[in-house]
């Protein structure tokens, strides 16, 4: 029997993804799954909808429950890791333990990236990637309240719709000149502004901010234009980065993310790497790529479990997102980088469904679906395979 | 104890118990059943919880809904049972219901 021990580093979702890779790759060893939250490791998507909304608890978003832990032989330790010492193979804790390991995988994931502007320390303004941080929001996030949301992405668009649907006042302000500028067309970001304009939110785009004004609690935000805009708190969704310091002191090799290849090895063959906290080479698109997802979280956890149990597997699935606003699902198959054309399914100006293809060269490579499940799965499936997408057949129901 | 049991592509056979509330999905990634893949998390956004119903469970179990049908509609492997398993919430007095798991989870 073996007695090798393999730590994971990092319970959240790569991690916890990692562990059960491991068991159902053969690992007969120990795991031991280090995590610096003390709660059972969650899903973090909800935050910025239901969680934040009041809606579920987190006991209900818990990834695995507390009985596969038990069942799968997976020891969860609560502590942070301060060291990896590469020549003793040891992890040193936090609380001055040492923890040796035969196999070691980083899930070390992201943090928000800061608000750098005068006042940015001042009580009620937020940041929003733990359940701490949502619980610290809920208790300022009261109906009738000025919310301010700083960043107009993905995480900043989320939070708003559901402090709106609380019954709070929301201002989104983006520096750039639309929402959602870094990832999707204009024909899209113009649907997300006009869908929260109709909810009621105040989206204000070439809207820097200048400074946070207030005593010890914050009461305005003032723009780089002059403009002040009235605030209770404000939540920063500006973008995540990488969390790499252990990573780094360890001598990894670390630009805007761990490097991993498409096996999820580090620069160290020894040690893997999964989730946020990476950047990897990904065979499809031939480059190097940090991506922000729960699934490309989940596959390179597979693969690195396979790696670390001798196995040869790739990261091979198609990159794909999702987001809720409102009643609103968008679904994003595929990566839009490099896209020359689009082609827009539906009546994005009007209605609140719609799907728009990303092209290349003539060649469909993603789509942002708006409400159009069924596009998504099509788009998906016909990009995962490499088939030639069908683009007349893939519109043909847009008369309306 | 309750349990249902998860076959997959090729003839393997995994349990589980089933717990009162959790969706299907909870109950196969709790037990580390592989070929869930549930990437989502329990969203109907990925299609990767695909499960076929055994025919003679299906009414117990009950039909798709109107957005899982969308997701499920293109899928090669879809069967006239076929269910998200995030969407179908267990009860325990469906021991012995038995599901099995398509080839490919996408």
């Amino acid at each position: 029997m073996s007695s090798e021990r393999a730590v994971v580093v990092g319970a959240s979702h790569a991690g916890v993804q990692l562990v059960t890779s491991l068991r159902q790759e053969g690992w007969s060893g120990d795991i031991v799954l280090v995590g610096d939250e003390s709660a059972l490791p969650y899903q973090r998507p909800p935050l910025s909808k239901a969680y934040l909304a009041g809606k579920c608890s987190l006991k209900e978003l818990a990834i695995r429950s507390e009985d596969f832990y038990v069942k799968q032989d997976v020891e969860r330790v609560t502590a942070s890791v301060q060291e990896i010492d590469r020549s003793a193979g040891e992890l040193v804790l936090g609380t001055g333990d040492r923890l040796s390991y035969d196999a070691l995988a980083l899930c070390t994931g992201a943090h928000p990236r800061r608000l750098r502007a005068e006042g940015a320390d001042l009580d009620g303004v937020h940041y929003l990637r733990r359940s701490s941080d949502v619980e610290r929001i809920r208790e300022d996030a009261i109906p009738g309240r000025n919310a301010v949301i700083v960043g107009g992405g993905y995480i900043g668009l989320e939070t708003a719709a559901s402090l709106r649907s609380s019954g709070l006042h929301v201002t989104v302000l983006e520096a750039a000149d639309r929402v959602l500028e870094r990832v999707t067309a204009p024909e899209v970001s113009a649907f997300f502004t006009r869908i929260h304009q109709e909810e009621g939110v105040d989206v204000r785009t070439n809207a820097s901010v200048e400074a946070l004004v207030g005593d010890t609690r914050l009461r305005e935000v003032v723009l780089a234009s002059g403009e002040s805009v009235r605030a209770d708190f404000v939540i920063v969704g500006i973008g995540i980065e990488p969390t790499t310091e252990l990573a780094e002191a360890a001598g990894l090799a670390v630009d805007d993310g761990i490097l991993i290849d498409a096996h999820a090895r580090t620069s160290d063959p020894d040690i893997v790497a999964a989730g946020d906290c990476t950047s990897q080479d990904i065979p499809r698109y031939g480059r190097r790529i940090r991506l922000e997802s729960v699934p490309s979280a989940v596959e390179q956890a597979k693969v690195a479990a396979a790696t670390i149990c001798g196995k040869d597997k790739e990261v091979a699935a198609l990159p794909w997102f999702w987001s809720d606003q409102y009643d609103l699902k968008l679904q994003i198959a595929g990566l839009n980088t490099g896209y020359d054309d689009i082609v827009v399914s539906g009546a994005p100006t009007r209605d609140r469904d719609f799907t728009c293809y990303y092209l290349r060269k003539g060649e469909p490579i993603a789509a942002d679906c708006v409400n159009r499940p069924r596009d998504f799965m099509t788009t998906k499936r016909m990009l995962t395979q490499g088939t030639a997408v069908d683009m007349a057949a893939l519109t043909a129901e847009v008369a309306v | 104890m309750a349990v249902v049991t998860f076959m997959s592509h090729d003839g393997e056979q995994h349990e589980a118990p089933l717990e009162e509330g959790s969706s299907l999905m909870q109950v196969a990634t709790n037990n580390a059943i592989p070929g869930i893949d549930a990437d989502c998390g329990g969203e109907a956004a990925c299609g990767t919880c695909h499960v076929i119903v055994d025919p003679a469970w299906a009414d117990k179990v009950g039909r798709s809904g109107t957005e899982e049908e969308e997701m499920l509609s293109m899928n090669p492997e879809r069967q006239p049972t076929s269910r998200l398993s995030c969407q179908v919430k267990v009860c325990e007095s469906w021991d012995g219901l038995t599901v099995q798991l398509p080839e490919f989870q996408m």
